[in-house]
């Protein structure tokens, strides 16, 4: 009995800093090759919100590959969705939208939002049932029916909308900057980072604090052990893709505010995007997600100031280097 | 003694092969039934076929009575079956507490079935805010089926404890589950270790090619040596 007692100390878990230092040490490597602090410290708070706004998006399909190994190409059809849904409520109060408050702006924006996003998790749950069901466990099925489902998504939203670009101005209290000496910050690229970095929280409260968070860290890891505990994890999937394509939804209102302008394919670029961060961040890692999506859209934001003629190629390369570094990602959870 | 599960003619099949050939077993209730057999002959096929991992081509499977083979693995486990598989499975990025939360399907964890479970796995409470993903293999095991016996089951599948772990720890492992036995549990337990069946053994089903080659009890097999050659190519003799 003594042996299983294991009178030695565990050895402490190792804090695993280095994915969390990358995005540092990038900011900071990038210091001397700007030159100039201002373009610097631009550059870097459009990375942190860009960065944010694609960890909104990304944040689902993590979850969903992690916990259920579905390759869900059609996630950027939830992004688009939520943007249009959002011009629902935005265009008939445009006058509110222009108003010089910031109260009054938010009482339609945060309605916008949330439609926005309970119509994205709604479809989620009709996409979940007609498309994924009948293809679980067959990757390329799943690849055909949720690339088809993305186009079926993207021709309906052409034929309710048309196919013109939907212009979106940002609220009248987001527009411009805060000015910090020679430092000019967009106001709402401070209001994306605060909702990304709530979001974050929210899911690590849910992940580490809740008896559904274990659920899925476990599913995570091991979805056959789940179920023979008794846990039906088809439900818990379904209810985390509904969450998943919401907070797509949420992106999609965010990006498009961002831009400017909604379009049905607004989120093909994404999509590329949003598989880098999922794939460089580890399959299933709430954290490893964030640093990556933070990491792409510093890549992005720099390689596109630095090296413009290698923007397109970028995060490619960025993918190629952490897989290289860490062939599972930044974060390992699943062994996949 | 009742037979708490029976096997009637069960077939499995794992893609194109046909694992499982007709499989009639049962297990008595309150007995600890051991599932020898060489590698391959298919008696973890037989647990995950039972807990529902794979679905029965053919064939009944019974519990207390009711039939299970065409349940979902989350019933079968809420109608009482606990599983601890050959890797164990625990999850390495949760804490001892939060696996043991998690098997802890309906209700808070119990303070009185802790402590028993402390009692011989003392481990568990000392790594109780650790991740499981750093303990020893033998603490791991000892989590696996604490996680298993968390709260009262009818029937408890254990596949291969004593696999890879140091004969030290065997030893320790084998009065653990003992000590499960003693308090009325009923275990379907596969085992490579001869050593180890011969201690927790009552009864005792020999596989081989998919289908059960013997049964009958565990003491008489360890006593006689041609019969174990015949079943097994080796004697348990050689194994201890």
């Amino acid at each position: 009995m003594t042996d299983l007692a294991a009178t030695d100390p565990l050895p402490k878990p190792k804090r695993d800093l280095a994915p969390i230092l990358l995005p540092v040490a990038l900011a900071l490597l990038m210091i001397p090759l700007i030159g100039s602090t201002s373009s610097w410290l631009t550059l870097t708070v459009a990375s942190l919100a860009m960065g944010m706004m694609i960890f909104i998006m990304a944040s689902g399909l993590t979850l969903v590959f992690g916990l259920m190994d579905v390759l869900n190409f059609g996630h950027g059809a939830f992004i688009a969705v939520g943007a249009y849904v959002a011009t629902l409520v935005l265009a008939p109060f445009a006058a509110s939208i222009q108003a010089d408050s910031l109260l009054t702006n938010l009482a339609v924006l945060a309605p916008a939002a949330l439609l926005s996003m309970a119509v994205s998790g709604a479809l989620g749950l009709v996409v979940e049932r007609v498309l994924i069901l009948p293809v679980y466990g067959q990757h390329l099925k799943q690849i055909l029916m949720t690339t088809g489902g993305l186009i079926v998504a993207e021709q309906t939203l052409y034929a309710l909308w048309g196919p013109q670009i939907i212009p979106m101005p940002l609220p009248a209290s987001l527009r411009g900057s805060f000015i910090i000496g020679d430092v000019a910050i967009a106001k709402y690229r401070v209001l994306a980072m605060l909702i990304g970095l709530g979001v974050f929280i929210a899911i690590q409260l849910v992940l580490n604090r809740t008896k559904l968070g274990l659920l899925i860290r476990a599913g995570v890891e091991n979805r056959e052990m789940v179920e023979a505990l008794g846990y039906r994890i088809r439900r818990l999937f379904l209810g985390v893709f509904m969450t998943g394509s919401a907070l797509a939804g949420l992106g999609g209102v965010m990006w498009a505010l961002y831009r400017e302008q909604v379009h049905a394919s607004m989120s093909d670029d994404l999509t590329v995007l949003i598989f880098i961060v999922v794939i460089i961040g580890g399959l299933g890692s709430i954290g490893g997600c964030f640093i990556g999506a933070i990491l792409v859209a510093m890549v992005a934001n720099y390689g596109g100031f630095l090296v413009p003629k290698l923007a397109l190629v970028s995060n490619i390369l960025l993918m190629v280097a952490i897989l290289m570094w860490r062939p599972r990602g930044l974060y390992a959870v699943t062994s996949r | 003694m009742s037979d708490l599960l029976k096997l009637s003619g069960v077939h499995t099949h794992i893609g194109r092969y046909h694992i499982l050939q007709g499989i009639d077993l049962a297990v008595a209730e309150g007995q600890v039934t051991m599932l020898l057999g060489r590698n391959g002959a298919g008696k973890t096929t037989t647990l995950r076929t039972i807990m529902g991992l794979w679905q029965a081509s053919k064939g009944e499977i019974t519990l207390a009575g009711q039939r299970i083979e065409s349940l979902a693995t989350p019933d079968i486990a809420r109608i009482g079956v606990g599983y601890v598989p050959e890797s164990m499975a625990v999850f390495s990025d949760l804490t001892v507490k939060e696996n043991l939360v998690l098997a802890a399907r309906d209700a808070p964890l119990d303070d009185k079935q802790l402590d028993w479970i402390f009692g011989f796995f003392p481990a568990l409470r000392r790594f109780w805010l650790s991740r499981a993903g750093s303990l020893s293999g033998g603490q791991k095991q000892m989590l696996s089926i604490a996680r298993a016996i968390v709260e009262p089951r009818k029937l408890l599948l254990i596949d291969e404890p004593t696999k890879g772990l140091a004969p030290a720890i065997v030893m320790a492992l084998i009065e653990c589950l003992k000590e499960i036995k003693r308090k009325g549990a009923t275990i379907l337990m596969v085992e490579q270790n001869f050593f180890a069946a011969r201690e927790l053994g009552d009864n005792v089903l020999v596989m081989d090619n998919g289908t059960i080659v013997h049964r009958g009890e565990m003491a008489a097999l360890a006593a006689d040596v041609p019969l174990q050659e015949r079943l097994l190519g080796l004697s348990l003799e050689a194994h201890q």
